[in-house]
């Protein structure tokens, strides 16, 4: 039966393609891991250096936040639209109507807003620092600031991490804003809800303390957001294709990492509370 | 600083390079590289691409770090700094680039003034300056002007200019006339000369353009499997019948 053999040989040598395969992709998951810890460190021990690059720090945050008020306004005002004219009905069917502002509400402060808004922003300002700090590294312009004497690394990367540490929470806080007058236009669509009515419903189901939670993750979106697409711009390769790369794969690595941060925030608030 | 600025005063070799060894991976690019370069003196590096030549250049600024060998500048080993005394070898240190690695979100002005951020000049001294820089390099008209609507010269320009803003007692070329035509070649190869007469710079010029080597070395090296070759002044390697030194000079 050389025909079986023959089978089960290549199915052999397939399955230990694989696996070896399957166990380098691992390390190189690991290793990149590692060197994001490493950078995290550096990112540490540089911040509490002096001098402090406050100049450009402000004029990252300008960038990061103020740039990125349409984006998010836009997206914003369409989540809390859209997720009131999808639960309208079926809320409707349960003569839950009256539950509406306060629902959709409370998916905004706690959820939909600090997810999407991370998500959007992994998009727009990681894949942005991801390929403007690799086409830096590509063209030396990193090389120049060091020949210079500026320490590169905290030019660069410590007062964009600190940006965007700082002003996602900020936009998260505007999102939800508008996400929320987004869910009265949604609402008036089809119902007369006066402007007074949806807030006071809205806010009833809201206490001080859901803010809390949702307000720390922001901040931890911001400074994984901020650290990958350092990280993935700062570790260039030499070469054109490397820019589109690091913006790429800053892209996909941040809007993972804001999973992973969100499922963690939420195993942690729900042990606390 | 006052440290490197007695020691630099005390000797004449300035650059002190001694059996440099470094490798990527697999590949040895310098083997026991030594040279010694004296104040106010140009020396040109040539030799084939991949030869280690702007390896060398940032070994000598501490952006590569050598595998071993010493590097001395000023008569101060630059192996083992802390960052900081590092920095204060760079200050006096200018390095342009081949690409010039202008920063291209800032106009010319901003290049300029951004090597000046630690120093202690106001903002009307720092405008000084860059004018006066640019006045030397001949770019006042595009002081205000993006890298991106420069041309390949008057990059190189502004990029000279930027590394001489510190006024550094050594600069280290990286192919500066790579990519202009021979009429802004020949001004920049003027220029390093200029340099060198007024502000007494000693240089390090890595190229391939021979023009530019005659033009601006008091000696030249040629670099062959990791070390030096052969070295001398442009006349007596003109006339040498080693085959490969010819090929230079062809």
């Amino acid at each position: 039966m050389p025909g079986i053999s023959n089978y089960i040989n290549n199915s052999r040598k397939k399955a230990l393609k694989q696996s070896s395969e399957t166990a380098g992709n691992l390390k190189k998951f690991f290793n990149s891991v590692g060197d994001v810890s490493f950078f995290a460190l550096r990112f540490f021990r540089e911040t509490f250096r002096l001098p402090f690059e406050f100049t450009e720090f402000v004029r990252q945050c300008y960038r990061i936040g103020n740039k990125s008020l349409g984006l998010i306004a836009i997206t914003g005002f369409i989540m809390g639209l859209v997720l009131t004219l999808q639960s309208q009905p079926v809320l409707a069917e349960f003569g839950a109507q009256s539950w509406l502002p306060g629902m959709v509400a409370l998916s905004i402060v706690k959820e939909m807003g600090p997810v999407i808004t991370a998500l959007i922003c992994a998009g727009k300002i990681g894949s942005g620092i991801g390929a403007e700090l690799g086409s830096m590294k590509v063209t030396e312009q990193i090389d120049a600031m060091e020949v210079s004497a500026i320490n590169p690394f905290r030019f660069l990367v410590v007062t964009r991490i600190l940006a965007c540490t700082l002003m996602i929470p900020v936009l998260v806080i505007f999102s939800d804003a508008i996400g929320i007058f987004g869910s009265y236009v949604g609402i008036n669509i089809r119902a007369d809800y006066s402007f007074r009515l949806f807030f006071d419903a809205a806010f009833a189901s809201i206490d001080f303390i859901d803010f809390i939670p949702a307000l720390i993750k922001s901040f931890f979106f911001g400074f994984v957001i901020g650290l990958i697409g350092c990280y993935k711009g700062y570790t260039a390769a030499s070469g054109t294709e490397s820019v589109g790369v690091a913006a790429n794969s800053a892209v996909v690595a941040a809007s993972l990492a804001v999973f992973v941060v969100d499922m963690i925030a939420v195993q942690i608030s729900n042990m606390l509370v | 600083m006052e440290a490197v600025e007695k020691i630099s005063g005390a000797q004449d070799d300035i650059i002190v390079i001694e059996d440099l060894y470094k490798s990527f991976g697999e590949t040895d690019v310098l083997i026991g590289f030594s040279l010694t370069v004296k104040r106010a003196e140009n020396v040109v590096v040539l030799g084939k691409s991949g030869t280690g030549k702007s390896v060398l250049i940032k070994c000598l600024v501490g952006l590569i770090e050598p595998d071993s060998g010493e590097i001395k500048l000023f008569g101060q080993s630059i192996s083992g700094l802390r960052n900081e005394e590092l920095d204060k070898v760079r200050l006096k240190t200018g390095f342009l680039f081949q690409s010039a690695a202008l920063y291209d979100s800032m106009s010319v002005r901003e290049n300029l003034k951004f090597p000046l951020r630690r120093s202690e000049l106001d903002e009307t001294e720092k405008d000084k300056k860059v004018q006066d820089i640019l006045e030397n390099v001949g770019l006042t008209e595009a002081i205000d002007k993006m890298p991106s609507e420069l041309s390949g010269g008057m990059k190189k320009r502004a990029g000279l200019a930027r590394t001489l803003i510190l006024e550094p007692e050594i600069m280290l070329y990286d192919e500066p006339t790579t990519g202009l035509d021979p009429i802004t070649s020949k001004e920049i190869s003027e220029l390093i000369l200029e340099m060198q007469k007024k502000l007494k710079i000693t240089s390090i010029i890595i190229t391939h353009d021979m023009a530019c080597a005659k033009r601006t070395a008091d000696r030249i090296i040629i670099l062959k499997d990791g070390k030096v070759f052969v070295e001398g002044t442009y006349e007596k390697l003109e006339r040498s019948e080693d085959e490969f030194v010819m090929s230079f000079f062809v």
